[in-house]
């Protein structure tokens, strides 16, 4: 196995994703490169989480290549991602943490220390000893954060992370997001939340029917957007 | 212990060999099940984590085998073990040994069948998880294991009911050898063959009093567990 | 293989191996029937030997046939049955070194209280068995190929009676031991042949009764051999010729013949009859 430098940028080349005769991403050509996050939106069905799985290396692509800093076939060493149904392991929120820890290979000597400021970063320090599948839906999205931070990652995907939280819960998850960016950690997160995109992208990048419509700067993509699906999908219109 | 052993012989007016032979039982199907355990958890976590060529066939023939008939494991287990046999060299035939033997055979497929049906259900559901956490194929069996523990107590459950209530397999390899190789259910085809019901009556009512003690003990931890780790 | 598998093992065959009352040295592994076990001869008699000489005996009490092939694979040291023929030919195939006769008992014929084959009292096995043929009246066979069985086949062929071709619907082949074919007669009151050994200590007997006792035809010869080490090396030659030496020895027979269940001998020791 190679080990780049680093695992960013991650260049989508030519790739294509087919799966029983229907085609879920079709000829992506993308770079994800260090900065802002990128937000991906789209309808539902529009490819967002197959491209959020082939970023993540879980998926390979039928056709086309993609790299991570150059490289093919990189193993997750440095990539995290937070499913938008994050599976809790029936263990308590502190034990999901150092699980994960485990699992990115850092030594046990840390594991408290560590576990101790994932949890204060996503504020589930109170938590600690709760199992985790008790928590509400808002608090296991934010472990599942603090999992995916345990890995220590340069970019970290996000699958809808607030799809179904309440706007107390919202807040919470979009805040912790923040941070991670703050921290120079990509992230790359898919929404159909156009609020949430505007609040938090860096750069936007629409998906339909398993193709890139549009990319932009999130301001010029909002306010001036240059394909007719865009101005249908913005406008709050079906786009079929 | 003590107080219980002798509230048992009350019941069956104090056979003093009663102890020896209840110790006897629990310890032949504790081991079975032990060994049993060992097997058949990383072989029905191994079937519900690989893909391989007959899998749905090996799947289907593990599910037949929990229902192997006990006499025919005995036999074979009996011919396995004779002196004339392949491995008649350890000398285990009509020693606790042999039973054991046996009845791991017979619990086996039962832990490996429910275990696979339990990993591969918390696998689908773990699977992107592990996956994207980069674990190599021994980590996911062992965090797999280690979240479903609680589900597969139910399997060493059912493993255990197995062995304690068989008779089939013991009595032809252990030999129901009085104060060495007779159990509880052994106990009590020999008392029933010799007329004595009430004697097989009561050693029948101690056997299922074990066995129900033993489930509840087993529902209680398990119950307790997953309190504190959901 | 690495540490931990290494540990697992050693563990599994420390549980397979060292299990409670392993490590009984001094003792051997008799096969004998279940007649002799379920009279409880064996439990009176044993703890003497024991005392006397430390050997454990470990009795694996199975039909006559069942045993004599248990002795056949080397799986017992010392083989104690009851049907000499099949004894004699045991030791000329050179499986047993050599039939020492210990001890007879004898048969009973079990019957209801109602007596519907009408030979109550009767001191002639042959006679009755004919009338239970004749009046169809139920009977159960143990149909397993053990000694008690065995005997009950040739008595109907002395009666006369083919019975492989002759047996009706009255005739039940149970293919079980001595003490389920009296369960099955008392649940259907239906004639049986017993040892009385087993008939005197069974105790779930219902309307059961001796029909037919004392007809010589009836006493039923036991004979012990030692396995051949020769054909398995495994046979503790010493301590099973120690055992047959002390069955056949005077105070073996004495414990023999000291045997009784309710005031009534149930064995007859005869180990100086050469002829048994």
């Amino acid at each position: 196995m190679r080990a780049p430098s680093s695992e960013l940028p991650i260049e989508f080349d030519g790739v294509t994703v087919a799966a029983g005769g229907v085609t879920i991403l079709d000829n992506i050509a993308l770079t994800l490169a260090p900065g802002a996050p990128t937000v991906l939106i789209g309808p539902n069905g529009s490819g967002k989480s197959t491209l959020l799985r082939v970023a993540m290396g879980l998926l390979a692509p039928s056709r086309g290549r993609i790299t991570w800093g150059g490289l093919e076939n990189v193993p997750p060493h440095k990539r995290a991602i937070v499913f938008q149904r994050p599976a809790m392991l029936r263990r308590s929120a502190a034990a999901n943490v150092s699980f994960a820890l485990r699992a990115a290979g850092v030594p046990r000597a840390e594991h408290a220390r560590r576990t101790g400021e994932l949890l204060r970063l996503v504020g589930l320090e109170a938590l600690a000893d709760r199992a985790a599948r008790r928590l509400s839906g808002g608090e296991q999205q934010r472990l599942a954060l603090a999992r995916a931070l345990a890995r220590d990652p340069a970019v970290l995907f996000l699958d809808e992370p607030t799809a179904s939280l309440d706007p107390v819960a919202t807040k919470a998850v979009e805040d912790i997001i923040r941070a991670v960016s703050e921290r120079n950690i990509k992230v790359v997160m898919a929404t159909h939340d156009f609020g949430e995109a505007r609040r938090l992208a860096g750069e936007v990048v629409m998906l339909h029917r398993g193709r890139i419509v549009e990319t932009g700067a999130v301001a010029s993509f909002f306010d001036a957007p240059q394909t007719p699906e865009a101005r249908t999908f913005l406008a709050g219109e079906l786009l079929i | 212990m003590a107080s219980d052993v002798s509230a048992l012989q009350l019941v069956l007016s104090g056979d003093p060999a009663l102890f020896a032979i209840v110790r006897l039982s629990l310890y032949v199907s504790l081991a079975a099940v032990v060994l049993a355990a060992l097997i058949g958890i990383p072989l029905g976590a191994w079937i519900a984590l690989t893909n391989f060529r007959g899998r749905q066939g090996v799947i289907v023939l593990l599910n037949a085998l929990m229902g192997l008939p006990p006499v025919v494991v005995g036999l074979a287990v009996y011919l396995a073990l004779s002196r004339s046999g392949p491995l008649g060299s350890f000398g285990l035939l009509f020693t606790p040994g042999a039973m054991i033997v046996a009845q791991t055979v017979l619990v086996a497929p039962i832990i490996a069948a429910l275990t696979r049906q339990t990993i591969e259900d918390l696998w689908i559901e773990y699977r992107d998880e592990l996956t994207a956490m980069n674990l190599g194929p021994f980590g996911r069996v062992a965090a797999l294991i280690w979240d479903a523990r609680f589900s597969l107590v139910t399997a060493l459950l059912a493993g255990f009911g197995r062995a304690a209530a068989e008779v089939g397999a013991i009595i032809i390899v252990g030999g129901n050898i009085e104060g060495f190789t007779r159990t509880m259910t052994t106990a009590i085809a020999l008392e029933t063959s010799k007329g004595d019901l009430p004697l097989a009556v009561g050693l029948g009512l101690v056997l299922i009093g074990i066995v129900i003690a033993v489930n509840a003990l087993a529902w209680t931890a398990r119950r307790a567990g997953e309190r504190l780790a959901g | 293989m690495n540490m931990l598998t290494r540990r697992v093992l050693i563990a599994a065959a420390a549980l397979v191996f060292a299990s409670p009352a392993f490590a009984q040295d001094k003792s051997i592994v008799v096969a004998s029937t279940t007649s002799t076990q379920d009279s409880g001869l064996f439990g009176h008699i044993l703890p003497m030997f024991k005392a006397k000489t430390g050997i454990d005996v470990k009795v694996v009490a199975q039909g006559t046939g069942q045993a004599l092939d248990t002795g056949r694979r080397g799986d017992a040291d010392v083989v104690f049955v009851h049907a000499r023929p099949a004894e004699e030919k045991f030791v000329s195939e050179g499986f047993g070194v050599k039939r020492y006769p210990v001890m007879y008992n004898d048969f009973v014929l079990i019957g209801p209280k109602s007596d519907p084959a009408g030979i109550k009292g009767s001191k002639d096995i042959v006679a009755a068995l004919s009338a239970i043929k004749a009046k169809g009246s139920d009977f159960i066979s143990r149909g397993d190929k053990s000694g008690t069985h065995q005997a009950e086949l040739n008595l109907w062929k002395v009666a006369g009676v083919d019975i492989a071709k002759d047996k009706g619907p009255w005739y039940k082949e149970i293919g079980q031991g001595m003490g389920a074919a009296l369960n099955t007669a008392s649940a259907s009151n239906a004639y049986v042949l017993a040892d009385r050994g087993t008939w005197l200590s069974f105790k779930n007997r219902g309307d059961l009764v001796i029909a037919v006792e004392g007809d010589k035809r009836l006493f039923n010869q036991y004979g012990v051999m030692l396995v051949s080490p020769e054909k398995h090396a495994s046979v503790k030659k010493d301590l099973g010729q120690q055992f047959i030496d002390w069955l056949v020895s005077s105070e073996g027979q004495k414990a023999i013949a000291d045997y009784k269940i309710n005031g009534e001998q149930l064995f007859y020791p005869n180990a100086s009859d050469s002829g048994a």
